[in-house]
């Protein structure tokens, strides 16, 4: 694991990777004000695979818009790896969403006129040192994710899920301390949905810390624990087999054998999505 | 603190975005491309302009100088009439006596008068009273027979110089030394042919029937008052304004002028004429930069505002890339870089332009601008200018776009 430089805060809160104390963002859209965080908690050790869930207006998204330094609190601390990270300016914050926050987003974000391999290699761009290197570092990712065969493809020349999976190669780039992903399979089918989250089993089980942002039950299911949110605030934190989310465990576990054989075969550098 | 793949990737992008949208990026640089295109253009034709006048100032010689008659600045009419202030045969004779750095002088009268040869008879021919002296002032001599000598001047020979084209006016034979003519009723003998030279200044050319005969005869032949200059040549280029004093000095004598009293002539070198020149033309040049100014900043406004249409049309690509950890300032350089980049684009292609206008320049006859050229200074101004208009209108632009949240621009339709 890398050591960042930065204070280091001085209450360690165990091996905890995030670390957010009472935060509250309030928006003012026009003349109404809009508590979309009300003090909330929250701490995910390494190599968690935690879903945050909620309805709208829970408070998901802001909460994962800070998380991933998108944004910062109108109060309240968020430690990244030891870093205060709620104070710091625009260039700061850019840089730290760049070393330490994989993003994978629903309608995937790629550039449209670039190939697989090109969209993979973004993040460098902005990277300290990125130009040594990259070519290697980009396709290592792509081999990762199953796609070392589709390095020179544009994204309109590749299925949904495997576009998912060029932007997760993106957003493992860098080695980022959270893989945060928004909706992963909110615009795949469920054949395509078990293909993508056996791959983030997959990265988890290699020792990458995942929080997925959903609201479908299903996708919780494949992760350890559940955070749920209801106005601003954590309303349960519970492991996955105390959760409601916990109902579709038995079917997650039937469809991993399958998934994770289907992972093996891409894996081994052959079928498609 | 951006590393060389920033850099790489933001030129490729620059023009992969100019690419992609090839039509609309042409359209806007348009008003790049005419502006510098025109400017170089004029540019072109100005130092073709230039560069052949100068020529022809060299060829008359840096060591020249014209002394002719100037009333006095605000000066009432009647104070100085024109008989008081032309010049006089004695004042000539006085420069050449008296002036040490002078090297050789001469007056010059014309008259027209009627010539004829045999039955054929031209009416006013322009008939010009000279010095001997003439030939080297003027850096023209015989080609056929004798130039003037004093004698012919001194004893008033009715003898005279012709040129070509008088030979072929007058249907003389081809080569007429020895041939008598008459000129203004009087019987004159042929005795050599004058070297006609090209162009003189601004096609004030020579290529008409020209006559000459000793400037002692001429005198004769004017009325009591007439006109005449005087040519003249330093010894010395480099000795050209102490010789120009030492004129001044002995014709203000001559004329009786006390120090306080304006002088009713003037001396001119003709690095005088060089220099109104040369200062024409930088007015023009300048002229020619105002016009580029103007089609740049009417250019800058078109970019400005396909730029925002740019910014406007990639805004999710704009949140993606602040996601993926880019600082303001490097979405602000990748912005600005292409604004830069269109307009270079525009003015490379407005320099083309411009030097195929400036290349049909020198092929349009009698125009003289056959050494029209575009100057480096004037193609690297222009870069200069088009990537000035690129940074100074794309500012806006590109501001807006590192202003952008990267929460709200990925949620941007």
């Amino acid at each position: 694991m890398r050591v960042k430089r930065g204070s280091r805060m001085p209450d360690p809160g165990a091996a905890a990777l995030i670390e957010v104390r009472a935060l509250t963002k309030i928006y003012r859209v026009g003349v109404e004000t809009i508590h979309a965080l009300r003090g909330l908690d929250l701490a995910i050790r390494r190599n968690e695979m935690v879903a945050i869930m909620g309805s709208s207006g829970s408070g998901k998204s802001t909460l994962m818009n800070m998380l991933g330094c998108l944004d910062r609190p109108t109060s309240g601390a968020y430690f990244l790896n030891g870093r205060d990270v709620s104070r710091m300016g625009a260039s700061e914050l850019a840089q730290v969403r760049n070393e330490e926050i994989g993003f994978v987003f629903q309608s995937f974000e790629l550039l449209p006129r670039q190939s697989a391999l090109e969209n993979v290699e973004l993040p460098l761009v902005y990277a300290k040192g990125g130009w040594r290197g990259r070519r290697q570092r980009a396709l290592a990712a792509l081999d990762r994710v199953g796609l070392g065969n589709r390095v020179d493809h544009r994204p309109n020349q590749l299925s949904g899920g495997q576009r998912q999976r060029v932007a997760i190669a993106r957003a493992i780039l860098n080695k980022p301390s959270i893989l945060l992903a928004d909706e992963p399979t909110g615009n795949l089918d469920s054949q395509t949905t078990a293909e993508i989250l056996a791959l983030f089993r997959q990265l988890h089980a290699e020792g990458q810390t995942i929080v997925i942002v959903t609201h479908e039950d299903e996708v919780a299911a494949h992760c350890q624990r559940v955070v749920r949110l209801r106005d601003g605030r954590v309303l349960s934190d519970l492991p996955i087999a105390q959760d409601v989310a916990g109902r579709h465990l038995e079917s997650v576990r039937a469809t991993v054998a399958s998934a994770s054989a289907v992972a093996e075969a891409i894996a081994g550098g052959g079928a498609a999505c | 603190m951006l590393n060389p793949l920033f850099w790489l990737q933001a030129i490729t992008l620059a023009f992969s975005q100019i690419w992609a949208n090839k039509s609309r990026a042409f359209l806007t640089a348009l008003g790049i491309i005419v502006g510098v295109a025109s400017t170089t253009a004029v540019i072109a034709a100005l130092t073709g302009l230039k560069g052949k006048v100068l020529a022809e100032f060299e060829s008359v010689g840096a060591s020249k100088f014209f002394v002719f008659p100037d009333r006095p600045d605000n000066a009432p009419r009647n104070m100085y009439p024109w008989e008081k202030i032309l010049l006089k045969p004695e004042e000539a004779r006085a420069i050449r006596d008296e002036c040490t750095l002078v090297k050789a002088v001469t007056p010059i009268t014309e008259v027209g008068l009627d010539v004829q040869s045999g039955d054929k008879r031209i009416e006013g021919i322009t008939v010009a009273g000279i010095w001997p002296d003439w030939h080297e002032v003027q850096n023209r001599f015989v080609e056929e027979g004798r130039p003037f000598t004093t004698i012919d001047v001194d004893s008033e020979r009715q003898v005279c110089l012709i040129n070509v084209d008088a030979i072929t006016e007058l249907d003389l034979p081809a080569n007429p030394v020895g041939e008598a003519i008459l000129i203004g009723g009087r019987r004159f003998l042929v005795v050599g042919i004058v070297e006609t030279t090209q162009a003189r200044f601004f096609g004030m050319n020579t290529s008409s029937a020209e006559i000459f005969i000793p400037f002692s005869v001429a005198e004769k032949m004017q009325e009591r008052n007439f006109f005449m200059r005087i040519e003249g040549m330093f010894a010395n280029p480099e000795l050209a304004e102490e010789g120009e004093d030492e004129v001044r000095f002995v014709l203000r004598r001559m004329r009786g002028l006390a120090p306080s009293e304006p002088q009713t002539f003037q001396v001119a070198a003709i690095d005088k004429f060089i220099e109104q020149f040369k200062t024409l033309a930088t007015g023009i040049t300048a002229i020619a930069g105002g016009i580029v100014g103007i089609s740049l900043l009417v250019g800058g406004i078109g970019i400005m505002n396909i730029m925002l249409v740019s910014v406007s049309e990639r805004t999710r690509e704009i949140g993606l890339r602040k996601a993926v950890g880019a600082t303001p300032t490097a979405i602000l350089l990748q912005f600005l870089l292409e604004a830069v980049t269109l307009c270079l684009v525009g003015g490379f292609i407005g320099i083309a332009i411009g030097r195929i206008a400036a290349f049909g320049l020198t092929k349009i006859p009698g125009a003289q601008l056959e050494q029209a050229d575009i100057p480096f200074w004037a193609v690297v101004l222009s870069f200069a200018f088009s990537a000035a208009t690129g940074i100074v209108f794309g500012m806006f632009p590109a501001i807006k776009a590192a202003r952008l949240d990267p929460i709200e621009a990925l949620r941007h339709e």
